[in-house]
């Protein structure tokens, strides 16, 4: 196992961040799905590799298992996107937390998980690197869970919650811890559709970089879930900016749920208020009635690229439905534009 | 990026240098509020939501939170209520401040809030190795903090210690811990002044100029204080404190205080202090003279008893003309100065009359327009008219007494509306709205209430030579009723316009049924409130009128060829092939619990509390004209601020009916055995289902059916001979209390007050019925007991079984309800009363039968043929001609010979 430098993967990372926009990784789900596997496929029995986890949870769509139960397909997936044009790619730890994993009994796995996951990705970074000399970063990707902090799962109880802050900060800093073992050079904390659940992963991220000593970039990621413009659990994109800046974040930005027309006016709001960089990474349109994207990569990058002539943007990529088509094409169509300038905290 | 304090709840807020001060909230906190403490301490949460949901409504841009009570476990109090707030969006928009003197307390909180909070407080008391920890753990949860001038040595009195402690904190927070400086608030302790300790004198000055220092030295910080202490020794002498909070902000805010802790209720403005009073304040509070404080004391018995109640809200326009007041008053729905301000605007008035034709009409033309642009809605509009009225009252005797010596004419108005509900009918709150929306818009209504025969309101009509008649009615034989006033209205030669409105009336009932009754004059279908206004004004415009009404005839015409059109491309079936359609359930294994008695049974056991749980709110808006659904409503764009302070209003009026058992519900339920008979339902007397009890009519759907829909009855969902079934009846009612309720409030000229608990009777009846039928399922009838739906799940309707109502689609036979409340017993059961139109008085009262089929539902008859009304009279033992009478609004061909109304 090689420890990587991240201290000086953070400086190159912001150096380059000023010189133009950086691109985002796609979907890893719709790749997976891509690849039509079956329960045996997932749990790891009589596959490739035979996962050291036993649950007796059936694991079809545990995602994040296949990290351990097949390796090569997910390092695939990753060096596809590297060598689309990603500069930064996400691990596939989105739901890889005691809490998410509890569902299919895998909750033993997830130091595995996070650790493995960063390992991979890096890998298959390094391979990119080695055939076009560009370098490229590992974003630990930290997902939500399935349960949330400031909301009652009962209509009937609305002071009761599922799930507390300190659950959530334990859960996020062993996901992290792991994240981090495995040589992630940055965190990604996105899909945020509650921000009391992202301030526990902050939290989280904060002990273990104390815990170790330094500490890496992280970035922030909300959900606009709908029309109304506001987070699921309600608040504003300036509101939700305000929620999470004492993490002081390499960049902060939204993810998920739109395409990337109507997350359009929540991007320019963000890009606004926030003293840091902005990244988005949209769905490929909004899902059809079979659950699938049917916005092509130049659809996609189209629509970013006014994102970025507009100068609202640092980083972008693309969120579900985006395939390595949808990130050449978004690398290419943002190339001719200069990243969002933002003047650093000034005297009032 | 500008430094400024930035926080949020599910909205931001930033503190930039156009807001000079920030008026924190602080009746969450049990120790500023004992009401407050006492909710809490009771565990009273859903009221201590509406303390909180107050203060952002009356404008508080943070509220602070304070569980630090010996009786109160502190932690776990700040975590149910944060996390409720959570759950209140209306709440929850605003940042909170959470204050404590625990730590614990402080960190619990933190855990529960999205948004960035501030923290109240840390100081460096325990040392500074707790400040930094404490600090740091402030910077990890992502809030801002109030550090206190405290240190190990105690609380920093002087300028020169509080000074000292602030910039050693800061220090440590800028320097080492990093904590961003734009979030740090210095509060550099507010003590009180005038004790007699001569020490205490210059305590005011020294909290302002450490104010001044920290601003002009710490930069980006903040200056926050609780403002309450200062004038502890004046406590009970509320003028003297209210002065002495004045004086002390006006002087603490101009060094740089921009932030504090204020009852805004114990807080005069600068400006309007008396002035010796003022000047004394100043003197102590600035610390002027050695004698400030005996001089406080000479005066301070003066003020005393001047103790006013809480306000929260801005006075300010107290200052203005008194005409910009009076208006401000309407367009608020400000009753508390109208006396005062009516008063002195007739003293300046050459005539009593000219201030109800200058002021107050043209404030309540400003209502208007507002109302017509869609800025004001309807409940706002109505406070707006208790206003009037109260100002109106105000004057009337001076009227009347100028009147009096002058024989000379009264009140010029824009005219005169006759109101009045139809014979048989109870149902008013419609017709009172638009009595009131006239009102305000300068018609004289005279509201000849509900019940009233037709001979009343021509005989009124003609007296009082009114210049427009306008009905209102709700149950379907009103329509009736209606058509044969307009009848009457033509006999009698009058010609003014008729205005119609009410639930089950229509444009359509209105052109083909009432309008060609009266030739000379014309009917008119109002759809609500928001268009009497304007079609009252357009009839009386001498200038307007005769294109108006050319307008409506032309468009009735229209209506009433459209109509006719449809009717004859309506395909109807022969009654003889609806029934061969009708709906199949396959009885042979169909089994249904017996229910727990049969016959009848008086529900007595009501509580108001537990009702109010089983409202659906969302007709209640719509009554006012709000339409949008419960609780959606509430954070609509453009109704949401009426819809809220509309729901407040009923909260707060709930609690009142609750609490004083204002309402004396009754209820009388019933089950029998039963079988289906052809279209028709009969009881027995007992379960050998020999002797028969009474037959339930019903009517079958006659359109023609796509393939595979059947042509329903109720009938059809109860089995026939052979196998067991039951039907149940039940009557409920909120009481007769509401009527009396309603007029006390008329007499006060609290129009707004009578609607509202009209409106909430009506909810109460409409909630009994959900629960008993509940109640019915689970327990009386029994053949659901492992239901477990909430209150507010029944919305839906998502249970077994169903309770038509007569006179309602599935059975539109208004005359159902002799049977069923004979059966029932429920006039001596309950008090309700049928009228001779079939209306249930008391109008808050719901009646109807249960059908407990798991595939009954609820369908409407619509419309019906010659046939099957034939049918009906026959099986009902009824005249044809009365048939036809009580089934006119359904049937699908014209009567012969023409429907003949007895004119009672």
């Amino acid at each position: 196992m090689t420890q990587h430098t991240n201290l000086d993967h953070s400086k190159h990372l912001a150096a380059l961040a000023k010189e133009r926009i950086l691109i985002m990784d796609g979907a890893m789900g719709t790749q997976i799905q891509a690849l039509g596997l079956a329960e045996e496929d997932y749990s790891g029995h009589g596959a490739t590799q035979k996962c050291r986890h036993h649950s007796d949870h059936p694991q079809k769509g545990n995602n994040d298992l296949l990290i351990l139960t097949q390796p090569e397909a997910v390092e695939e997936i990753h060096f596809n996107f590297a060598v689309a044009g990603a500069d930064i790619v996400e691990t596939n730890t989105f739901s890889a937390t005691t809490i998410a994993q509890a569902d299919y009994g895998m909750e033993n796995a997830v130091h595995d998980l996070n650790a493995e996951g960063a390992r991979i990705a890096r890998r298959a970074m390094d391979r990119a690197t080695a055939i076009d000399g560009k370098r490229r970063f590992v974003a630990g990707a930290v997902g939500p869970t399935n349960r949330t902090a400031s909301l009652s799962p009962d209509v009937n109880d609305p002071g009761y919650r599922a799930v507390t802050f300190d659950d959530l900060r334990i859960a996020y800093g062993q996901q992290v811890r792991g994240l981090i073992e495995g040589g992630a050079d940055l965190i990604l904390i996105e899909t945020i559709f509650d921000t009391l659940n992202a301030k526990a992963a902050i939290f989280a991220c904060f002990e273990a970089f104390h815990d170790r000593g330094a500490q890496l970039p992280l970035m922030i990621s909300g959900t606009i879930t709908d029309a109304s413009g506001r987070t699921l659990s309600g608040q504003t994109p300036t509101a939700f900016w305000h929620s999470v800046s004492h993490a002081r974040p390499f960049t902060v930005g939204l993810n998920c749920a739109l395409g990337a027309a109507a997350m359009r006016p929540h991007i320019a709001e963000l890009a606004t208020v926030a003293d840091t960089l902005i990244c988005a990474y949209p769905n490929a349109g909004l899902p059809n009635a079979f659950g699938q994207y049917d916005e092509g990569p130049d659809d996609t990058a189209g629509q970013i690229a006014k994102f970025a002539a507009e100068g609202l943007v640092n980083v972008v990529g693309g969120c579900c439905g985006t395939t390595p088509d949808h990130i050449a094409a978004i690398a290419a169509a943002v190339a001719p534009y200069a990243p969002r300038q933002f003047r650093d905290k000034v005297a009032a | 990026m500008n430094r400024y304090l930035r926080l949020s709840g599910l909205e931001p807020f930033v503190l930039t240098p156009d807001i000079p001060f920030v008026n924190v909230g602080e009746r969450t906190n049990v120790t500023g509020s004992a009401k407050f403490r006492k909710l809490i301490t009771n565990r009273d949460y859903a009221a201590a939501l509406d303390v909180a949901r107050d203060q952002v409504e009356n404008g508080a841009q943070i509220i602070d939170i304070n569980m630090d009570e010996g009786l109160i476990d502190s932690k776990a109090a700040m975590v149910e209520f944060l996390n409720l707030i959570a759950s209140e969006p209306d709440i929850a928009r605003v940042p909170v401040m959470i204050d404590s003197s625990k730590w614990e307390v402080i960190e619990a909180g933190l855990q529960c809030v999205q948004g960035k909070s501030i923290v109240n407080s840390i100081s460096m008391k325990e040392g500074e190795d707790a400040f930094r920890h404490h600090a740091r753990l402030c910077l990890a949860y992502g809030a801002a903090v109030v550090v206190m001038a405290f240190d190990e040595a105690g609380q920093a009195d002087t300028c020169a210690r509080k000074t000292e402690i602030c910039a050693r904190a800061y220090r440590i927070l800028v320097d080492e811990v990093g904590f961003p400086p734009e979030d740090i608030i210095f509060d550099p302790n507010v003590f009180a002044v005038a004790t007699g300790i001569e020490e205490h004198n210059n305590y005011g000055v020294d909290f302002i100029e450490a104010t001044r220092w920290i601003r002009e030295n710490l930069p980006y910080a903040h200056v926050s204080g609780g403002v309450s202490n200062l004038s502890f020794s004046f406590r009970g002498n509320e003028t003297v404190r209210e002065a002495m909070h004045a004086v002390f902000l006006y002087h603490a805010i101009q060094a740089g205080m921009d932030m504090g802790i204020v009852n805004a209720g114990q807080l005069a403005v600068y400006d309007q202090i008396d002035s010796e009073l003022r000047e004394r304040s100043e003197d102590v509070v600035l610390n002027r003279r050695p004698d400030a404080t005996e001089r406080m004391l000479e005066i301070a018995e003066r003020f005393r008893g001047g103790a006013r109640e809480e306000r929260v809200r801005d006075l300010a326009w107290r200052d203005w003309s008194v005409e910009k007041r009076l208006e401000h008053a309407l367009v608020n729905g400000i009753t508390e100065f109208i006396e005062a301000d009516t008063e002195e605007a007739r003293l300046v008035a050459v005539r009593p009359l000219h201030v109800i034709e200058g002021p107050l009409m043209a404030g309540m033309n400003v209502v208007g327009d507002l109302f017509g642009a869609g800025k004001m809605f309807l409940p706002q509009v109505v406070k707006s008219a208790r206003v009037m009225k109260q100002a109106v009252a105000i004057l009337l005797p001076y009227m009347e007494e100028e009147k009096r010596l002058s024989g000379g004419k009264g009140r010029e108005t824009a005219g005169k509306v006759l109101m009045a509900t139809v014979k048989g009918d109870v149902h008013d709150i419609g017709k009172n709205i638009v009595g009131v929306v006239l009102a305000c818009n300068n018609y004289e209504i005279i509201d000849l209430g509900v019940m009233v025969p037709p001979q009343k309101i021509l005989q009124v009509a003609r007296e009082e030579n009114v210049d427009v008649i306008g009905l209102s009615g709700l149950i379907t034989p009103s329509l009736d009723e209606m058509a044969h006033l307009a009848a009457e209205m033509e006999r009698e030669g009058f010609n003014i316009p008729l205005l119609i409105g009410g639930a089950t009336t229509s444009k359509v009932h209105t052109a083909v049924k009432i309008a060609p009754c009266y030739s000379q004059g014309q009917a008119i279908y109002v759809l609500d409130a928001s268009r009497a206004v304007g079609v009252v004004s357009q009839l009386l415009s001498a200038d307007k009128k005769s294109a108006y009404v050319q307008g409506i005839k032309a468009e009735y015409l229209e209506v009433i060829e459209r109509h006719e059109r449809a009717e004859r491309a309506k395909k109807r079936v022969p009654l003889a092939e609806a029934r061969a359609n009708a709906t199949k359930i396959d009885w042979t294994d169909y089994t249904v619990a017996k229910p727990s008695f049969t016959g009848t049974r008086i529900i007595d056991d009501w509580d108001l509390a537990e009702i109010a749980e089983y409202i659906d709110w969302t007709p209640f808006f719509r009554t006012w004209e709000l339409k949008g659904v419960y609780p959606k409503i509430l954070e609509d764009e453009k109704q949401g601020e009426a819809a809220r302070a509309l729901f407040a209003d009923a909260q707060a009026m709930l609690k009142q009916i609750i609490a004083e058992k204002w309402f004396g519900p009754r209820a009388v339920v019933g089950f029998w055995p039963a079988n289906a008979e052809g279209d028709d339902i009969r009881l027995f007397t007992d379960n050998s289902r020999s002797a028969s009890l009474a037959t339930l009519h019903t009517l079958r759907q006659q359109h023609a059916k796509r393939p595979g829909r059947p042509n329903v009855a109720m009938s059809d969902f109860v089995a026939p001979l052979g196998t067991d079934d039951w039907v149940g009846g039940f009557v409920v009612t909120a009481g007769p209390e509401e009527a009396s309720i309603a007029e006390r409030f008329d007499q006060a000229n609290d129009t707004y007050s009578s609607i509202l608990v009209k409106a909430l009777a009506d909810r109460y009846a409409e909630a009994m019925a959900e629960m008993l039928h509940q109640r019915v399922r689970r327990e009386l009838w029994a053949y659901a007991t492992d239901e477990t739906y909430a209150p507010s799940e029944l919305v839906g309707e998502p249970y077994r079984g169903i309770r038509p109502a007569p006179g309602y689609p599935a059975q539109p036979d208004h005359t159902e309800k002799l049977t069923l409340f004979s059966l029932l017993d429920a006039e001596a059961a309950t008090g309700v009363e049928l009228t001779e139109s079939m209306a249930m008085w008391p109008g808050s009262s719901v009646s109807g039968m249960y059908i407990a089929h798991p595939d009954s539902y609820y369908f409407g008859v619509s419309k019906v043929e010659r046939d099957q009304v034939a049918d009906y009279a026959a099986r009902k033992h009824m005249d044809m001609q009365e048939a036809e009478r009580w089934l006119a609004p359904i049937l699908n061909y014209i009567p012969a010979p023409l429907t003949v109304i007895a004119a009672a």
